[in-house]
């Protein structure tokens, strides 16, 4: 029943995944597509004109790096051209004020800027690079435009003590928008959860300082908080619902309804290079396996809730009960919840002694921490 | 939070209207607003150049079967959500 499906909304363009950090949490998937496989400009301008056709209004241009693309400022045009509204989603490097300029020329709408921290040993620890000093110089050059300007602060337990600092960046950004985004446990997150994953006082000294934020910020910066969801009593409407908004592209061209869909074994993905976007949408296995709510199970299947977090984020389902059609274990209803407070125990417990009051932040000896990085493909 | 009606409002940076099978919207990052009667007719008009006053009062004509007031809260109202989501800038006008 193709024609009953809604339009898709947005295209999370995936350029590449190579890219100059190595963040310890980053959604790629462990295993990354090499730059040999990747589309050309070609095929990444008809997914453009394909999408826009297909109803989609927004491309977010994320990687790895986008600007690891030779052909970024093309890219940017041809899907300006097809009618897109284009965000790049970047850590600021390679960049430089004559490459910006071409991008802003191009057509960019938006530019979301990512930080590991507000302190540079601690961002530089985190993306395992030399990066903090030019993400700050890149803000200032984007200053001068008239674009678009997100700031995007990813938080975890190594960070998060450095909100105030933040905050002071964020004050001196003239940014429209700045998101306090907490690690989700995909891909390399998951590998590193130990140690990313925040306390409960960490976060709630968070949520306290934020509500303070927003009245200070009011009319000028809006404040996007995202809750690790572990930590939350119902599950997140993971990606709007599997195929009912979003759809993401990968550097070699597979259509997933969200980036770690590629943990649910057995499914099939069709690639951009042999169907048209539109096709792939309303008919794909993969789009049809959690579009409508026939695979769900108690508690979900009789929930009022399910028409508004649809049973939660299926590739968590499948990470932490191997079982993806499973209630989101984080959902307090899920049968397998104590799983995650089992985890949340631990962390709280664990780092007890070393949490201290309110009003001396913890800090922690990065170098006493054995990370698990993630390459560059090849 | 009142709007000064001598002020002039124009989209904020990041913001523009795009259209979609045959549907006016408002971009803007990470969203978009759809468009349509009396939402567009406001937005249209959020070009810099129309005052809060003068956008009431060309509504005001355009929907003439309407109680004035209510229409002139009623912008007010769309108004104060827009700046709220970061997608209007206010330039002071002339006094």
């Amino acid at each position: 029943m193709p024609n009953t499906v809604q339009n898709p909304l947005a295209l999370v363009a995936e350029l590449t995944h190579r890219c100059p950090l190595h963040c310890v949490y980053c959604s790629n998937p462990l295993e990354l597509q090499a730059r040999s496989s990747e589309l050309s400009t070609e095929t990444w301008s008809r997914v453009f004109k394909e999408a826009a056709e297909a109803g989609v209004l927004q491309a977010d241009f994320t990687g790895g790096e986008p600007l690891a693309r030779p052909d970024i400022v093309e890219l940017i045009r041809s899907a300006r051209a097809a009618g897109l509204y284009v965000s790049l989603i970047t850590s600021g490097l390679p960049l430089d004020e004559v490459k910006l300029d071409l991008l802003v020329d191009a057509g960019l709408d938006h530019f979301q800027l990512s930080f590991q921290g507000a302190r540079e040993e601690t961002a530089n620890d985190i993306s395992g690079t030399k990066s903090h000093q030019h993400k700050l110089r890149v803000l200032e050059w984007v200053k001068r435009y008239r674009i678009g300007l997100t700031l995007n602060f990813v938080i975890h337990r190594q960070n998060i003590d450095e909100l105030e600092e933040m905050l002071v960046i964020v004050k001196g950004s003239g940014a429209g928008c700045v998101e306090f985004a907490s690690v989700q446990y995909y891909g390399w997150a998951f590998a590193n959860r130990e140690r990313l994953l925040p306390t409960r006082q960490q976060l709630d000294r968070c949520v306290e300082r934020l509500k303070r934020a927003e009245e200070e910020l009011q009319g000028r910066t809006r404040i996007v908080f995202v809750v690790p969801d572990y930590y939350a009593k119902y599950p997140k409407p993971c990606v709007g619902g599997w195929g009912r908004k979003l759809l993401l592209v990968t550097p070699h061209g597979e259509v997933l309804p969200c980036h770690a869909a590629p943990v649910i074994p057995g499914l099939k993905f069709e690639n951009v290079k042999n169907r048209s976007l539109r096709e792939i949408w309303e008919c794909s296995e993969a789009f049809q396996k959690f579009r409508r709510e026939d695979w769900m199970q108690e508690p979900c299947k009789s929930c009022d809730r399910r028409a508004q977090d649809f049973g939660g984020c299926r590739c968590q389902a499948m990470l932490l009960t191997a079982d993806a059609t499973a209630t989101d274990p984080v959902c307090s209803l899920a049968p397998q919840r104590p799983k995650v407070d089992a985890i949340l125990r631990q962390i709280n417990d664990h780092s007890a002694q070393g949490t201290g009051s309110a009003a001396t932040p913890i800090t922690i000896q990065s170098d006493k921490i054995q990370w698990l990085y993630r390459p560059n493909p090849s | 939070m009142s709007l000064d009606l001598n002020s002039k409002p124009r989209l904020a940076a990041g913001c523009r209207m795009g259209e979609n099978n045959n549907q006016r919207v408002l971009l803007m990052p990470e969203r978009a607003l759809r468009l349509h009667g009396p939402s567009l007719e406001i937005v249209s008009r959020c070009d810099g150049k129309h005052s809060v006053s003068q956008i009431i009062g060309e509504l005001q004509l355009l929907y003439s079967k309407a109680e004035p007031h209510k229409v002139e809260q009623d912008i007010l109202g769309y108004l104060d959500l827009l700046q709220k989501e970061r997608a209007l800038d206010f330039e002071a006008g002339a006094v």
